[in-house]
C-alpha cells in the first residue's frame, strides 16, 4: 500500500504547493450539512451539477442517508454570462416541485469566480408567501469545509434570527459545530438535564441518523425549525461550540440581536465537557445534576481503571480543528502523547493552541500543523512512527502501509457505519473514545503477541 | 398496477408547464408493437433546481475515464474539493503486474493544486507547474494527467501550455484535460474530452511488438470491485491476450500500444465509443460490442468473439468453458433463483449498466420494469443507427470533435486485423456484429418505462405506481429507495462487493440481491404495538 511514497522520507521543501492525500475538502459541503439541519430545508448548490452531485455524495456516504440538494445546473452560457436565470429558474421550480419550507443556497468555486451576486439575484426571485430563501457564500479557494459550515450558520442567523426587544429569556441557544448528528444529540441532552431550554441549530438529528418507518418523508421530522431559529434572537446566552465551526455565527447573533456567545470547545473529552456544563451552570445560575455528577465520575473510574491499556503510547491525530483540538486534550487527559497533529484547514490559530496544550502537558518533540496534509503526516510517520492513527477514513491507507491500527473519529468515515448516531461528546462520549482507543490497542496486542503471551484477563 | 397502465403524462403532471414539456421528452414507454424505437431526448441539459444525479464533466473524465490509469500521477489542477470527492470513491481496482510494479501505482492518492484566492486573482499556472515538478521530483511518474475544475476555464489558465513546458523540462509526456465541470451537460462531456486526449497523446505511441495470436483490448471497462479481471481471466483462458483494459487496472504503458491488437472489445459504450471508433478510422481495428453481465450474455459475447477471429480451435475452447463454468455455477445460481423469480426492479445507472444488467436480473427472472441513465445519448437508448440524426447543440458544440485520418503508416483494414477476408468481414458487419450497437430499447419488456435524466420527483412517483421490489441506483438515491421501504442496490460501486461479470459474478450478484431482498429487518418495519392482533405472528 502506497508503495510509491518514496521509503526514506522526502525533505520538507520537497512538497510545498497544493494538496497530496488532503485532509480537508470544500466549503460547499459544510454548508449543506448545516442547511440540512434547517427543518423543512432544501440546500441548494449555485454553480454546475457535479459539485451538487460530489457533495450529496460525500454526504450520503458518511450519514448512510439521503442528502437531497439542488443545484443550479451551470452549462457554459451561463459560466460565462452569470448564473442568475439559472437560480431564479431553479427557485421557481423547487418550490414548485419539492415544496420545501426554506431554500438554503450555497455558490461554488464556480458562482464565485463569475461573481454572481447572490442578495440581489433572491430579491428578484419568485418566492411563495410564508417561504423563505436563504444563502452563503462558500468559495472553496478559501478556508476549507469547516469554513463553509460557518459561513451557512452565519447566512442563517443573519436571514432569520430576529430579537422582539423583550427581556431575555432564560434559554440557551447550542451551536454545535461540525458534528455527527448523535453529537449534537448528546450536547442538547446534557443542557436538558441541567434543566436548561434550548434551540439547537443546525441540528441535523433525525435528518441525517433518521429512522426508517413506514412512510419516506422528503423533509424528515428532524432539524431546526424556522420559528425557533427566529426565536433564537431572543435567548440568553448562545453555547458556541467550535471557533472554527460556530463563532462566526455567534458573534453575528450578539451583533444583530444582542444575545452574548459563550465561545466553547466542541464538548469531547473531560475538561470541554467540563467547560460546557460550568458554562451552563454560570450562564443559567442552576446547579449540576447528580445525574451528570455520576456520568462523570464513571468517566473518571474508568480512566483509572484502564489507564496502563494506553498511557505513554504515541497517537497521530488528524481532522477537523474543532475536533481535534478538544480531543488531543483529551489524549493528554489520557497520558497518551499526541506526537503528530495535523488538520487540512487554515487557522494559525490551532498549531498555538495545540502546542501550548503539549507544553503544559511536558511534552517535547511532538509535530503540529495547520493546511497540513496526510502526504506530509506519512513522512513524519517515516521518520518516526506511532502506536495508534486517529482521525477519518482517508488515513487507513496510511494504517496499512505502516501497519499502524486506524481509530476513525470525525468527518468523513466512509468505510464504517454507525458511527454518525454514536456520540463522542459529553462523558458519555468519553467512554465511548476510550473504548474504541483501548479496544483498538488491545486487539493489535492480542494480535501481535507470541502464544506464551496470549492472556486471557488483560 | 401492470405496465402497461402507466400513463406518462400523468407522472409528469405536477411539473410546472415548461418542466413538464422538457421531462416528457425524456420518457419513452415501450410498445413493441410498434416497432422501432420512439425519440428520446438525453445528453440536453438539466433543468435548473430539478434534483438530478448527474454529475460534471470533470467527474466524467477525471473520476472515470483517467483517474484509473495506474502509473499515471492524476493532478486536478483547482480547488480542493473536486479532486477530493474523486479520491478513491470509484473502487476501481488495481495491482501491480509483470509490467508496472507496486512503486509506479498511483492510483490510491489524491493531488491537488487546491487554488487559493489568490491564485484565482492572479492565475494558478505558475502553481500547477510547480506541484508538476514536485510530484516529478517526489515520485518519478511514467506520465502525468493534468485536469481542470470549473474555476480553471474562467479565470483562463493556459493548461495546455503549462503541460507542454513540463514535459519538455522532465522528458515525460503530461496530457492535459480541459474538462471544466460546466462543459456539456453531464460526465458524458467529460468521457469525450478524456477519450480525445488519450487518442491523440497516448495511443500510437508504443512500440513493441506484443505476443499472441488473438490480442484484444477491453474498452470501457473499469474493473469496479474487479470486474475486468474476471473477464480478462476468462478470455486468457480461452485463448486471447488482453493488452489492455481501458482504463480500469490500465498501465500508461500499455494504452501505448492499444492500437497493436486486433479487436477491441467495447463493453461500456457510452463512455468509450469515442476511442473505438477513432482507432478504427486511423489504424482499422475493429470493435466489437460485448457484455460480460450476465450468463447469457457472457456467452453469447464469448460466442460473438471467437467468431469474429473463426478460428476452430478458438471456437472449441470457447464452448468448453462456456459449458464447465456453467456446470460449476447452475447448481447455486438455481437457489437464488428461488428467491429472485418474479421480482421487479428499477434501474437508474450510468450510460451502460441499466442496459448491461437487464441480462443478468433476467437470468435470475427478474424483470425490468423500469431503467434509465444518467448522462447517456440517443444511441444508448435507441442504436447507434440514430448517430447521423442526433443534432448538435450549444453544450454539444464545444466539446472537440477529433476528425481523424487513415494514419499513413500503421493503418490496416479491418478484415485483415481479423485475418479474414473483405466478403466475411462485410457480413459481420452487416449482421449488426462488428461497430454497432442496439442499444437498450429492444431489451425492454413491453410496457416498460425509459427514462433519461430521472430525477427525484419522478423516481418517487414511479416507485409509488410500480411498487418495484429492487432498486439499482447510486448512492445518492439508494436511502431513498431504503426510506421508502424498496431494498436497493448501488450499481456504481455494488456496495463494496463484487466483482459481478461472467459466470461466477453472476452467483456473487445473485447472492447479493437474494440478501437484500430477504434480510430480516424488512419484516421489522412496523413495530408489534402497530400490528393488528391478525396480522401479528
Ligand atoms: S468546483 Fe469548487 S465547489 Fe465544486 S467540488 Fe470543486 S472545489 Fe468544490
Ligand atoms: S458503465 Fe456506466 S457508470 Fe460505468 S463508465 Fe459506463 S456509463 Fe459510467
Amino acid at each position: 500500500m502506497l508503495d510509491c511514497t518514496p521509503k526514506e522520507p522526502v525533505p520538507s521543501d520537497a512538497h510545498t504547493i497544493g494538496k497530496i492525500n488532503p485532509v480537508k475538502t470544500c466549503q460547499p459541503v459544510g454548508a449543506m450539512y448545516a442547511a440540512l439541519g434547517i427543518h423543512g430545508c432544501l440546500p441548494h448548490s449555485h454553480g454546475s451539477q457535479g459539485c451538487c452531485s460530489y457533495h450529496r455524495m460525500a454526504l450520503s456516504r458518511h450519514f448512510h442517508e439521503p442528502a437531497m440538494a439542488s443545484t443550479s445546473s451551470f452549462t457554459e452560457g451561463a459560466s460565462v454570462f452569470g448564473g442568475a436565470a439559472n437560480l431564479k429558474t431553479a427557485i421557481k421550480n423547487v418550490f414548485a416541485i419539492y415544496h420545501p419550507d426554506i431554500i438554503a443556497i450555497h455558490t461554488t468555486c464556480l458562482s464565485e469566480t463569475i461573481g454572481d451576486d447572490l442578495p440581489t439575484i433572491i430579491k428578484q426571485a419568485e418566492i411563495p408567501e410564508g417561504r423563505y430563501v436563504i444563502h452563503a457564500n462558500t468559495p472553496s479557494y478559501h478556508g476549507s469545509h469547516i469554513t463553509g459550515f460557518s459561513n451557512m450558520c452565519r447566512g442563517i442567523v443573519s436571514y432569520l434570527a430576529e430579537s422582539d426587544g423583550n427581556p431575555k429569556k432564560e434559554r440557551a441557544n447550542i451551536f454545535p459545530g461540525f458534528v455527527n448528528p448523535g453529537d449534537m444529540r448528546e450536547v442538547r441532552r446534557i443542557v436538558t438535564e441541567m434543566g436548561v431550554p434550548s434551540i439547537m441549530y443546525p441540528d441535523t438529528t433525525n435528518v441525517m441518523d433518521s429512522p426508517l418507518l413506514n412512510k419516506y418523508e422528503m423533509y424528515p421530522g428532524g432539524g431546526a425549525k424556522i420559528e425557533d431559529i427566529k426565536d433564537s434572537g431572543n435567548s440568553k446566552m448562545t453555547l458556541s461550540l467550535g471557533a472554527w465551526s460556530s463563532d462566526e455565527a455567534a458573534a453575528t447573533l450578539q451583533d444583530k440581536c444582542n444575545v452574548p456567545g459563550v465561545p466553547l470547545k466542541i464538548p469531547i473529552g473531560v475538561k470541554a465537557t467540563d467547560d460546557l456544563v460550568m458554562a451552563v451552570k454560570e450562564g443559567f445560575g442552576v446547579e449540576v445534576p447528580e445525574s451528570l455528577e455520576i456520568e462523570r465520575g464513571q468517566v473518571i473510574d474508568t480512566l483509572i481503571d484502564t489507564h496502563f491499556q494506553y498511557e505513554g503510547k504515541k497517537v497521530a491525530v488528524f481532522g477537523d480543528p474543532d475536533i481535534v483540538i478538544p480531543l488531543t486534550e483529551f489524549l493528554i487527559t489520557m497520558g497518551m502523547i499526541p506526537k503528530y497533529v495535523i488538520t487540512g484547514t487554515p487557522g494559525n490559530k490551532f498549531e498555538k493552541i495545540i502546542n501550548q496544550m503539549l507544553e503544559e502537558a511536558g511534552i517535547e518533540g511532538s509535530k503540529v500543523r495547520a493546511e497540513g496534509d496526510l502526504f506530509e503526516l506519512h513522512q513524519w510517520i517515516k521518520e518516526e512512527s506511532v502506536d495508534l492513527l486517529i482521525g477519518n477514513t482517508h488515513g487507513k491507507y496510511i494504517a496499512r502501509a505502516e501497519d499502524i491500527p486506524l481509530v476513525r473519529v470525525g468527518f468523513p468515515i466512509f468505510d464504517r457505519a454507525v458511527q454518525p448516531l454514536m456520540p463522542i461528546t459529553g462523558y458519555r462520549g468519553c467512554l465511548r473514545l476510550i473504548e474504541m482507543i483501548s479496544n483498538t490497542l488491545l486487539e493489535r496486542r492480542d494480535r501481535d503477541c507470541k502464544d506464551e503471551d496470549y492472556e486471557l484477563i488483560l | 398496477m401492470t405496465v402497461t397502465d402507466v400513463n406518462v403524462d400523468e407522472l409528469v403532471a405536477s411539473f410546472p408547464d415548461k418542466v413538464k414539456k422538457n421531462r416528457k421528452r425524456h420518457i419513452v414507454k415501450k410498445n413493441e408493437s410498434a416497432g422501432s424505437c420512439p425519440q428520446i431526448e438525453a445528453n440536453t441539459r438539466t433543468v435548473p433546481g430539478i434534483i438530478t444525479q448527474r454529475g460534471c464533466c470533470y467527474a466524467g473524465c477525471k473520476g472515470v475515464v483517467v483517474g484509473p490509469i495506474k502509473d499515471m500521477i492524476s493532478i486536478t489542477h483547482g480547488p480542493i474539493g473536486c479532486a477530493y470527492y474523486s479520491w478513491g470513491t470509484r473502487r476501481n481496482k488495481a495491482r501491480a503486474d509483470d509490467r508496472t510494479p507496486p512503486e509506479q501505482i498511483y492510483s490510491t492518492m489524491c493531488f491537488s493544486t487546491d487554488m487559493q484566492e489568490s491564485d484565482i486573482v492572479f492565475g494558478g499556472e505558475k502553481k500547477l507547474a510547480k506541484m508538476i515538478d514536485e510530484v516529478v521530483e517526489i515520485f518519478h511518474p511514467r506520465a502525468i494527467n493534468v485536469c481542470s475544475t470549473c474555476p480553471i476555464g474562467l479565470i483562463g489558465d493556459d493548461l495546455g501550455a503549462v503541460a507542454k513546458a513540463a514535459e519538455e523540462k522532465h522528458g515525460i509526456p503530461v496530457i492535459p484535460y480541459n474538462c471544466e465541470g460546466y462543459k456539456g451537460v453531464s460526465q458524458s462531456a467529460g468521457h469525450h474530452i478524456a477519450n480525445n486526449q488519450i487518442m491523440e497523446h497516448i495511443i500510437g505511441t508504443g512500440t513493441e511488438e506484443l505476443d499472441g495470436k488473438y490480442i484484444v483490448n477491453l474498452l470501457g471497462e473499469y474493473n469496479i470491485g474487479g470486474d475486468g479481471w474476471v473477464i480478462e481471466q476468462l478470455l486468457e483462458e480461452i485463448g486471447y491476450k488482453v493488452n489492455s483494459i481501458l482504463t480500469g487496472d490500465s498501465a500508461y504503458v500499455n494504452i501505448r500500444n492499444l492500437h497493436k491488437v486486433h479487436l477491441n472489445l467495447v463493453q461500456c459504450h457510452r463512455s468509450i465509443n469515442y476511442i473505438a471508433e477513432m482507432m478504427e478510422t486511423k489504424y482499422g481495428t475493429p470493435w466489437l460490442k460485448i457484455n460480460f453481465i450476465g450468463i447469457e450474455a457472457t456467452i453469447e459475447s464469448l460466442r460473438d468473439i471467437a467468431q469474429c477471429f473463426g478460428d476452430e480451435e478458438l471456437i472449441a475452447r470457447t464452448e468448453l468453458v462456456i459449458e464447465r463454468e456453467l456446470a460449476a455455477v447452475t447448481p447455486e445460481l438455481e437457489r437464488y433463483r428461488k428467491i429472485c423469480r418474479g421480482k421487479t426492479a428499477f434501474s437508474f445507472v450510468g450510460g451502460s449498466r441499466s442496459h448491461h444488467y437487464q441480462y443478468l436480473l433476467r437470468d435470475l427472472g427478474m424483470e425490468v420494469v423500469v431503467a434509465g441513465y444518467e448522462f447517456a445519448h440517443r444511441d444508448d437508448y435507441e442504436g447507434r443507427e440514430v448517430i447521423p440524426t442526433i443534432k448538435s447543440d450549444a453544450d454539444t458544440k464545444n466539446i472537440p470533435e477529433l476528425h481523424l485520418e487513415p494514419d499513413p503508416e500503421m493503418y490496416r483494414e479491418p478484415n485483415l486485423h481479423l485475418n479474414m477476408s473483405k466478403e466475411k468481414y462485410d457480413e459481420l458487419v452487416a449482421s449488426g456484429r462488428l461497430g454497432y450497437y442496439k442499444g437498450m430499447y429492444p431489451d425492454m419488456i413491453d410496457g416498460g418505462i425509459m427514462i433519461d435524466d430521472a430525477n427525484h420527483y419522478e423516481t418517487e412517483e414511479l416507485i409509488e405506481i410500480f411498487k418495484p421490489d429492487l432498486i439499482f441506483t447510486g448512492i445518492k438515491d439508494k436511502y431513498v429507495s431504503h426510506k421508502m421501504g424498496v431494498p436497493s442496490k448501488q450499481m456504481h460501486s455494488y456496495d463494496y462487493s463484487g466483482p459481478y461479470t461472467c459466470f461466477r459474478g453472476a452467483v456473487t450478484f445473485a447472492r447479493d440481491i437474494a440478501n437484500a431482498l430477504s434480510t430480516p429487518a424488512w419484516k421489522m418495519i412496523t413495530p408489534p404495538w402497530e400490528q393488528s392482533e391478525t396480522k401479528r405472528t
